[in-house]
């Protein structure tokens, strides 16, 4: 059973050769509209380039004097220009984590629910509730869980937890509400309409010549969504994924108003207060003064830039691999 | 309370503005710059060419400054001042940066960082002090009944006294019975002036303090949760019993909050009040030439301890000579005829001693080799 998902690679060469042999002499309108593209381009990178630049010369203060330390002291004093972002660091990844284990499958499930099981009539009116989640703002998210979601986890949710789970490291200390839990709790929000909207979208491509290929032979619902759907979408799941993971890292508005913004020696613990890197530079760039100061902030910033992007190539390493294995023709 | 949240966010939200509000502003200049040539030349000869004048920093000020910069807007020359809270650390930057007139900040600047100056030596101007509350949720405790001295929550901030029936709580409080609770310590977040006059008060109390975090806008809290904003803080508090915080007292009076007795110097307890941050501004024993000095714990039967003041930053030097001359008119303003506009709005007035002191400060604004100030 074979079947061409991508355009085939002749197509493509075909593209490129013609990109370049039609520089000279096609009609001005092409030219200019290559011309512009090509603008857009340039100014793109000039933009990403320009932003490292800045991250990096502003941080060199801290870079020369902090070094390697900054990334593993525990203590951002600036009383004593002492600048560590290790729980920073720890805190943003683990919100960040602990918001994709819980978004993949709730919104790789809403996915299929809404492509595979949900009634025509339903479809579009679900589809549109998780497209407005998107939609709120990210204060919106951090208001409703500073106001209500920490309010309820400290009262309701935290007491339970550890009354029927105590035993375990993560649902230990003092219910405050706000922390690590929270944070992570928030984002998931965040970050499903994300995994949602382009796991739907992919899904919805898998040609219906699959799905009907599985039923001829037998196979159950289910067999025809693990078989073919999955397989066929996964590279576009993964690519949400990666959206979702981004949104996660940089989220900055909504989880300071719910970790608790102190740093806190890492640990499992999920009552636990945190700090993100972007929250340490939402809170203290106020009253940053220049110098050192000012420089540890812009560092914490670079450093986010960096987590980022390397989560990024990681991550284009991964599609390609996956699309290796899939793309040229799916066996099932 | 979702007001105020929201409130909260948006200010916060103005610190990532900044660049984006001053291109605007830059904007808004410019065409008022163009409409104005055309229309207002046959003013008052008294008045000086410039009518505007752009200030930034501390958030804690906002309130007063509105207020004082609309009525200041309606009188004599007309004068617009453009302000916008930032944060005292980045009003202070701006002023470092030449992209305003005068900064505001809730704590002085340090050394170091009068030494990037570029211009000149910058002179620090109070222009009005608050006090700060120190709010608690213990049920069946109510506002005004808790005593706590200086030492106490030192102790409770650093981590080392960790519920409410401890000891050296109970011994202050004989009359009150206290839970069992274990203490849990809320701080602000954000940078903060607020940050900076709580500390301050907590190295004048605790040797512990002094030498393991200091005093800044931002330390490093040994324990605690952080706030945003005096909100952020309110609101731990109030949803976590046993919880201990620090507000200003604008904030704790407007919302009801419930708060503590503080011990001054002299071992009297008082409630945090306006006249109480009057008499720690009077009762200072030594005020510096230069200004910058904090008035925590100061003695006195009515000096409350954690006050502060609020400083406006300028350039001794006005390297323009007409802004300078406004610049001073206002700052002669704020100090006089501006201080009605502060008890109102729960800022103490300043005492004459300090108003004395400002003036000749005011006095001391250079328009080249003549004062800027004309009176």
């Amino acid at each position: 059973m074979q079947q061409e998902l991508v355009p085939s690679k002749d197509k493509t060469s075909v593209m490129r050769s013609t990109w370049l042999k039609g520089f000279p002499g096609t009609r001005p309108g092409d030219l200019i509209f290559r011309g512009m593209t090509l603008v857009s381009v340039f100014i793109v990178i000039a933009i990403v380039v320009g932003i490292a630049w800045i991250l990096v010369a502003d941080s060199m203060p801290t870079i020369r004097q902090a070094g390697f330390s900054f990334l593993t002291r525990q203590d951002f004093d600036p009383v004593h220009d002492i600048y560590g972002v290790l729980p920073a660091i720890y805190g943003t990844l683990v919100t960040s984590a602990f918001a994709l284990i819980f978004a993949i499958p709730i919104g790789v499930g809403t996915a299929i629910f809404l492509v595979e099981y949900c009634p025509r009539p339903l479809r579009m009116p679900l589809a549109f509730f998780a497209d407005l989640l998107a939609a709120v703002p990210s204060v919106v998210f951090g208001l409703w869980g500073f106001l209500i979601l920490a309010r309820w986890l400290q009262h309701t949710g935290q007491p339970w937890l550890q009354q029927h789970l105590g035993f375990l490291p993560l649902f230990q200390g003092p219910p405050l509400g706000v922390g690590i839990l929270a944070a992570g709790m928030v984002l998931t929000i965040m970050v499903l309409p994300l995994i949602v909207a382009v796991s739907r979208e992919v899904m919805l491509t898998v040609p219906r010549s699959q799905r009907e290929a599985l039923l001829a032979l037998g196979a159950t619902r289910w067999e025809v969504i693990r078989h073919a759907v999955l397989p066929l979408s996964r590279v576009g799941i993964f690519g949400g994924i990666i959206l979702a993971l981004g949104r996660a890292l940089g989220e900055t508005m909504a989880v300071t108003m719910v970790i608790g913004n102190q740093a806190t020696k890492p640990s499992l613990r999920l009552f636990d207060t945190g700090y993100t890197l972007s929250s340490v530079i939402a809170n203290q760039f106020g009253e940053a003064t220049p110098g050192l100061f000012l420089s540890a902030l812009v560092e914490a910033g670079l450093i986010v830039f960096l987590i980022t992007m390397i989560t990024n190539i990681l991550a284009r390493v991964l599609i390609s691999c996956l699309g290796r294995r899939y793309a040229p023709g799916v066996k099932v | 309370m979702l007001l105020r949240a929201w409130k909260r966010v948006q200010l916060k939200q103005s610190h990532f503005n900044r660049l984006g509000s001053a291109l605007l502003l830059g904007l808004v200049m410019l065409l008022a710059a163009c409409g104005e040539s055309s229309g207002n030349q046959a003013n008052t000869t008294s008045c000086p060419s410039v009518n505007r004048l752009n200030g930034a920093g501390s958030t804690f000020d906002n309130p007063l400054f509105s207020k004082m910069f609309t009525e200041y807007a309606s009188t004599g020359c007309h004068v617009h001042v453009n302000y916008q809270s930032i944060g005292s650390g980045a009003g202070i930057n701006d002023l470092l940066q030449n992209v305003v007139d005068f900064g505001a900040t809730d704590s002085p600047m340090k050394d170091a960082d009068l030494a990037k100056s570029k211009n000149g030596p910058i002179i620090h101007i109070p222009v009005t002090l608050g006090t700060e509350a120190i709010t608690y949720n213990l049920p069946g405790i109510s506002s005004q009944k808790l005593k706590l001295t200086g030492p106490i929550i030192a102790d409770i901030y650093l981590g080392n006294t960790k519920y409410w029936d401890d000891s050296a709580i109970k011994q202050i409080n004989s009359d009150l019975s206290l839970p069992h609770t274990p203490i849990s310590v809320v701080h602000r977040s954000d940078g903060s002036g607020t940050t900076g006059i709580f500390t301050h008060y907590l190295t004048d109390v605790s040797p512990e303090w002094n030498s393991k975090v200091g005093y800044g806008t931002t330390v490093a809290w040994p324990v605690g949760v952080g706030g945003k904003g005096n909100d952020g803080v309110a609101a731990q508090v109030q949803s976590t019993t046993g919880a201990i915080g620090y507000v200003e007292l604008a904030y704790a009076t407007q919302n009801h909050i419930n708060y503590a007795l503080l011990e001054n110097k002299t071992g009297k307890f008082l409630p945090p009040s306006l006249d109480g941050g009057e008499a720690a501004a009077t009762n200072v024993t030594t005020i510096p030439d230069d200004l910058r000095f904090f008035i925590t714990n100061t003695s006195g039967d009515k000096s409350y301890p954690i006050s502060g003041f609020s400083w406006v930053v300028v350039y001794q030097n006005q390297s323009n000579a007409a802004k300078g001359q406004v610049l001073a008119d206002l700052l002669w303003w704020m100090v006089h005829n501006g201080q009605q506009y502060a008890a109102p709005l729960t800022y103490a007035p300043l005492p004459d001693a300090i108003v004395k002191q400002d003036e000749a400060k005011i006095k001391l604004l250079k328009c080249g080799n003549s004062s800027c100030y004309k009176g």
